[in-house]
């Protein structure tokens, strides 16, 4: 069977929880093996389009296709993983990392409630080449921000996705880490896998990601990040002004605040980087 | 050591070790994922919607287990609807549904005023009252519990983490939650004769809460608690025929002793350990650029198929 050209597709898609619609009108075409940031502010409706990938937003319009298949809701559609934000998670339950990883293969797994030898070799495997193979008898609570998140990436990988759809994975982590997990996610990209990911880093996304989504309720714009970045697409974006600095010899650009009211701190308005983050080139 | 062994020579200590035994296990067993959910207000509240329900069942003449059995499924699969609103939290439902139910009982005991029936048995445990019937009922109950829990292990651990992702996994979280409230219902009017409907919700919280103490694995804390309750229930019947105390009573009173024992020991221990190494796992270098490129799988991973 042909791999579909079009890994996720929503036409005029909106939705929302209940109440007034967090989701409206966006149509995206995402191809196969792509990797997408999203951005936009905080109640865009960044979560709800990966929910509404997931078949997992209670109320949607629209019609919404992964893998050449529509999504219904209440039915999460084949080959997809999703890593949520970590801050839901409970450090305390009593579960290791090879635990919790092996949680992405319940559906393959058998009757039993010991893991299959393939199931320990999958997670082996995954956390291995994740860089923490040593750490799969540890609890959860024992890591480190950056091991954890890794955790939670391997759960979605031994799954072997073809789409792999991420909320937020690189907030509330240092730099280092950051660049880590972007590094991994771009190895993965380089293997076919498409992958959508959440983000307010916007300096990282600049610099390290082929194409950008701009949400906020609505589609505001998409392309290459280079191109898209400027300052009034982020500002209609982001509903806040917004400076976009070039850099003449990478070419990257930086993002930074202009702020619109009376001026905080030193005083230095639209000097301070809103992002710190790589700027320019990528990582190989 | 006749003390041990005097009690055996009655048939009602050993159908009440049996029961005692099973129940406590049970209550063990399912407690697990109530604590882990943080809604241990559940075996307290859904205890005291089966005394409403035992009620009505006495008053239209059903079979006990039967009414009592269906009003306690039917109270949490009620609950489980309105903690998925997300404007009331789990704790609020458990206390709107099941207070209602208990209070329906109270109302319906105050209106007729002529029972003969003995609920003082229902409220705190009477091993005297277990029979055959009690002990079959009971024997049933475990192993499909035990079953269930078995065989959807995997399914029931996700559920328990993080019920959303798990339905994202295909989880059938609508279903492991209708289970585990039959099993919950079930469990709770079984255990009603034995430990009583005031001393259920300790049951069912003690024995997990201890075995979370011992251990960070949730295999061996299902383990762990299955056993602790029902080591108290068969230990406490032996107190409580020794002491001459409500069965109920007793296997709490062992379960709560045991909890605190085990507390003092793994605060004395994490304190050690805390002297000796750091708690988060040392960083490990960064892999090299390339070094995290998967190969081809071995076993062809689901795309679209």
């Amino acid at each position: 069977m042909t791999a579909p050209r079009w890994a996720i597709e929503l036409e005029r898609v909106s939705g929302g929880y209940g109440g007034e619609a967090v989701v409206r009108d966006v149509s995206l075409r995402v191809p196969a093996g792509r990797f997408v940031g999203l951005v936009g502010p905080s109640g865009a409706g960044k979560t709800s389009l990966l929910r509404a990938m997931l078949g997992a937003l209670p109320r949607v319009e629209g019609v919404v296709r992964v893998g050449g298949r529509a999504v219904t809701p209440g039915a999460p559609p084949a080959g997809v993983a999703y890593v949520p934000q970590v801050d839901g998670v409970d450090w305390t339950f009593p579960v290791t990392v090879a635990d919790v990883v092996q949680m992405g293969r319940v559906g393959r797994s058998g009757p039993w409630p010991w893991p299959s030898r393939e199931d320990r070799r999958q997670t082996a495997a995954t956390l291995e080449r994740l860089g923490i193979g040593e750490l799969g008898g540890r609890h959860i609570r024992e890591l480190s921000g950056g091991q954890q998140q890794r955790v939670f990436l391997a759960r979605a990988l031994v799954a072997r996705p073809a789409v792999l759809l991420l909320d937020e994975p690189t907030a509330s982590v240092d730099p280092k880490t950051r660049e880590d997990v972007l590094r991994l996610l771009l190895g993965l990209n380089r293997e076919g896998v498409t992958i959508v990911m959440t983000t307010h880093e916007l300096n990282a996304v600049a610099a390290h990601l082929p194409w950008v989504v701009c949400v906020n309720g609505g589609l505001v714009a998409e392309g290459p990040p280079l191109e898209l970045f400027t300052g009034p697409t982020l500002s209609r974006t982001f509903g806040a002004p917004l400076r976009v600095v070039r850099d003449p010899e990478t070419g990257g650009v930086l993002v930074a605040e202009v702020g619109s009211g009376p001026p905080l701190g030193n005083g230095r308005r639209g000097r301070v980087p809103a992002m710190l983050g790589p700027v320019g080139g990528s990582l190989s | 050591m006749t003390w041990l062994t005097e009690p055996f020579a009655y048939e009602f200590f050993r159908h009440g070790l049996v029961a005692a035994g099973l129940t406590g296990g049970l209550c063990g067993l399912l407690g697990v994922a109530i604590v882990l959910r943080r809604m241990s207000y559940i075996g307290h509240g859904l205890s005291h919607s089966v005394f409403g329900g035992a009620v009505v069942s006495y008053l239209l003449q059903w079979n006990f287990y039967l009414g009592a059995g269906l009003w306690g499924f039917l109270s949490a699969l009620l609950i489980n609807a309105a903690a998925r609103r997300r404007a009331i939290g789990a704790d609020a439902a458990i206390g709107i549904v099941t207070t209602a139910s208990f209070a329906l009982g109270v109302a319906l005991i105050s209106k007729t005023r002529s029972f003969t029936r003995n609920f003082e048995a229902a409220l705190f445990g009477n091993i005297l009252g277990v029979d055959q019937r009690d002990l079959l009922v009971i024997g049933a109950v475990a192993a499909i519990v035990a079953a269930a829990a078995f065989f959807s292990y995997k399914p029931l651990l996700f559920a328990t983490f993080d019920p959303e992702l798990a339905a994202i996994y295909g989880v059938p979280t609508r279903w492991v939650e209708t289970g585990f409230a039959l099993a919950l219902a079930a469990t709770i009017v079984a255990s009603m004769n034995v430990v009583g409907v005031t001393l259920i919700a300790a049951a069912i919280v003690i024995p997990p809460s201890t075995a979370r103490l011992l251990t960070d694995s949730f295999g061996r804390m299902l383990i762990l608690s299955t056993a602790i309750g029902a080591g108290c229930g068969v230990v406490g019947i032996h107190l409580s025929y020794a002491f001459d105390v409500a069965s109920g009573a007793a296997i709490v009173l062992l379960a709560a002793a045991l909890f605190a024992v085990v507390y003092l020991g793994t605060e004395v221990r994490g304190q050690l350990r805390g002297r000796r190494r750091p708690s988060v796992a040392a960083p490990r270098p960064a892999a090299a650029p390339g070094s995290l490129v998967f190969p081809a799988p071995e076993v062809e991973g689901q795309r679209f198929d």
